[in-house]
């Protein structure tokens, strides 16, 4: 088991370096000078792009030798220090980003649970049963295939716009303020519920398949027919199957992390959530590229720690991973 | 992206069966030219007889239609301002038209071109990549095998719009071209490693170790012992990347990091909602194009239910 995760480890810690390292190196070894580059497309005054100009080439530290700079960039990552935002003079990147997380992950981390829970049960109920292998399946398809911002869009032209059930934007009311009150938690549910409906939709449909298609596959397998042929309750011939079909699913989840990632930051632009995503827009547009740094390291971040607990609770049901046998690729 | 995994079991079936098909060694020449057309004649009477390959595939290929003759026969360049603004779908407008007066239809047939080219090129890059590296890790094995390993789970765990959205921020994307090709370069390694494991289990076969024996090259034994044991498994990916990369340029697109110049579905989507088209009720503008990436994407992922039916007959069920 040390083993298993000890290696899983050490393809984490050289995924962070690469990352750090792709991030400090793309505006370094970018065809053409990189301040410029940024100061052409912003069009800012001239008074202001002497100020940028300077302030950037400080922020980078061109002035010391490439070795130093990789370290420097080290040290200021290890601080805390990822650069100022431009857009939020002076307000830090990290800053920005800590205040902008807990929306983000108050969409993120339901959606991906509750999306994968509900689509393996639906998926596995599905399997061999007429009747719902043909409702179920072809609108999980649609869903899976549906970009999530458009699903998104749809859902807030319906439901916000048509029929003005719900908010089309934002994450609280306007009257109230962020705290752990009652009127806020009513108020950030009432706002959440869309956003999230896009997410979770989209993720349902390719766990639901997944599942129908994987327990097909252990109900055919000698073991169930083993267990039939004893005279088994289908029930527990599927209980057996569905055990046996989620692990695969949980590696998918692992795999799935980044499309979900990247739907969250779609989705949370068109129903402008204050998170990661809108962050991540404001920052495109205003060509703040110290803060798109700065959430490309916390997405990377967020993405190794999630699959660190995916691994972990691998290790927990799959006995093999456990005994050093294979499993958990 | 959740679909992606299904193929490494389909493969597990696959191949298995597969594999009775004898490799070209001397005395199995005879009858190995009729197996393979036999192979192939009942490959397409499955196919043809499979309602979702045939759904799916009709439905990818009326927008492969669409996408090649529809700019032939439309009035306006997708991003001329020609008409009156916000106007409903009529019979000159058959999509009506944006806030700035552009005929949406034009715009939902160039980008419907675009989303192709994004798919064929940038899926086309990551098979490439993928299938490379996994036959090279899976068959030599060792260091080499270490090495690429951890080369594809470390860009595995990287997110694909994260790189992107960095990439494409700094080196401005000229063309669909570029961000296909970008595409191509981060989404290969859930393939490469499915390829990879589907080696390890065919390398050890009776009919490769012959091919070694009979002293071929390491290329050769991939090109004719491993991979056609394999194409039904191969052509399955190809599909999931294809959609994969629509989708992820999608997103991009939406995100405004895509080309400028020209239209996409992903920046039909972006000039609606920057319009907030979305508050004026202007449907005809922002479902069209997404409707268009669920045509084609759906459409590729049920015909590859259905190509998986035909290939593995412990599916073909109910």
């Amino acid at each position: 088991m040390l083993r298993y995760l000890s290696r899983k480890i050490v393809v984490y810690l050289l995924t962070f370096w690469v990352a750090v390292t792709v991030d400090w190196a793309i505006p370094r070894f970018m065809p053409g000078d990189p301040i410029e580059g940024l100061l052409s497309r912003m069009q800012a005054q001239p008074a202001a792009e002497k100020a940028l100009s300077g302030y950037y080439s400080q922020a980078f530290g061109f002035d010391v030798p490439l070795w130093k700079q990789y370290l420097n960039f080290w040290v200021a990552l290890f601080h805390g220090d990822l650069g100022r935002s431009i857009t939020n003079f002076p307000t830090s990147v990290s800053e920005l980003i800590m205040s902008a997380l807990p929306y983000t992950l108050a969409l993120l981390v339901p959606a991906i649970l509750l999306s994968f829970w509900a689509g393996n049960k639906v998926g596995a109920l599905a399997a061999r049963r007429k009747v719902l292998d043909n409702t179920v399946l072809p609108a999980s398809y649609v869903f899976t295939a549906t970009p999530h911002m458009w699903l998104g869009i749809v859902l807030a032209w319906l439901f916000a716009s048509t029929w003005a059930i719900f908010p089309v934007s934002g994450a609280y009311g306007l009257d109230v303020q962020p705290a752990w009150s009652l009127e806020f938690v009513q108020s950030f549910l009432y706002h959440w519920i869309l956003p999230f409906s896009a997410l979770f939709l989209v993720g349902f449909g390719g766990w639901a398949i997944g599942m129908r298609n994987m327990i097909i596959y252990e109900l055919e397998s000698d073991y169930s027919n083993y267990l039939t042929a004893l005279g088994a309750p289908t029930k527990l011939v599927r209980k057996y199957a569905y055990r046996n079909a989620l692990l695969p699913q949980i590696t998918g989840l692992a795999l799935a992390l980044g499309a979900v990632v990247a739907g969250a930051i779609v989705v949370e632009i068109v129903f402008s959530y204050p998170g990661l995503g809108t962050l991540t827009l404001s920052a495109i547009q205003n060509r703040d590229y110290f803060l798109i740094q700065g959430i490309f390291l916390f997405l990377i971040i967020g993405v190794l720690i999630a699959n660190f607990v995916i691994d972990i609770v691998y290790v927990i049901i799959d006995p093999r991973t456990r005994v050093g046998m294979q499993g958990g690729s | 992206m959740a679909t992606s995994e299904r193929p490494a079991d389909v493969a597990v079936h696959g191949p298995a069966a597969a594999g009775a098909v004898p490799g070209p060694v001397a005395p199995a020449l005879e009858p190995h030219e009729p197996t393979v057309r036999r192979v192939r004649f009942e490959f397409l009477y499955f196919a043809l007889r499979n309602w979702k390959f045939v759904l799916g595939a009709s439905v990818v290929l009326s927008c492969l239609a669409l996408a090649l003759v529809g700019p032939l026969l439309t009035d306006h360049t997708p991003l001329e301002f020609t008409g009156p603004t916000d106007a409903r779908p009529s019979s000159e407008y058959w999509f009506g038209t944006t806030s700035f007066g552009q005929d949406v239809s034009a715009q939902f047939v160039y980008g419907l071109r675009s989303a192709f080219l994004v798919g064929a090129l940038g899926g086309g890059i990551a098979w490439v990549l993928g299938a490379a590296i996994g036959f090279t890790a899976g068959y030599r094995g060792g260091w080499v095998d270490d090495v690429l390993n951890m080369l594809t789970n470390v860009v595995l765990v990287i997110p694909t719009l994260a790189i992107l959205i960095i990439v494409a921020a700094y080196l401005e994307v000229q063309s669909y071209a570029t961000e296909a090709v970008i595409i191509g370069l981060t989404s290969w390694p859930w393939a490469a490693r499915a390829v990879r494991s589907q080696t390890f289990s065919l390398k050890t076969r009776e009919f490769v170790e012959v091919a070694r024996l009979s002293g071929r090259s390491t290329r050769q034994i991939i090109a004719t012992e491993l991979a056609p044991n394999m194409s039904s498994y191969l052509l399955m990916m190809f599909i999931l990347l294809f959609g994969g990369a629509i989708l992820i340029g999608a997103s991009l697109d939406f995100l405004g990091l895509g080309p400028s110049e020209s239209i996409s579905l992903g920046l039909m989507m972006n000039n609606a909602f920057l319009a907030s088209a979305l508050l004026l009720g202007s449907w005809w503008w922002f479902l069209p194009p997404g409707l268009g990436i669920v045509a084609i994407v759906g459409g590729l992922y049920v015909m590859n239910v259905g190509l998986d039916e035909v290939f593995n007959p412990k599916l073909r069920e109910l």
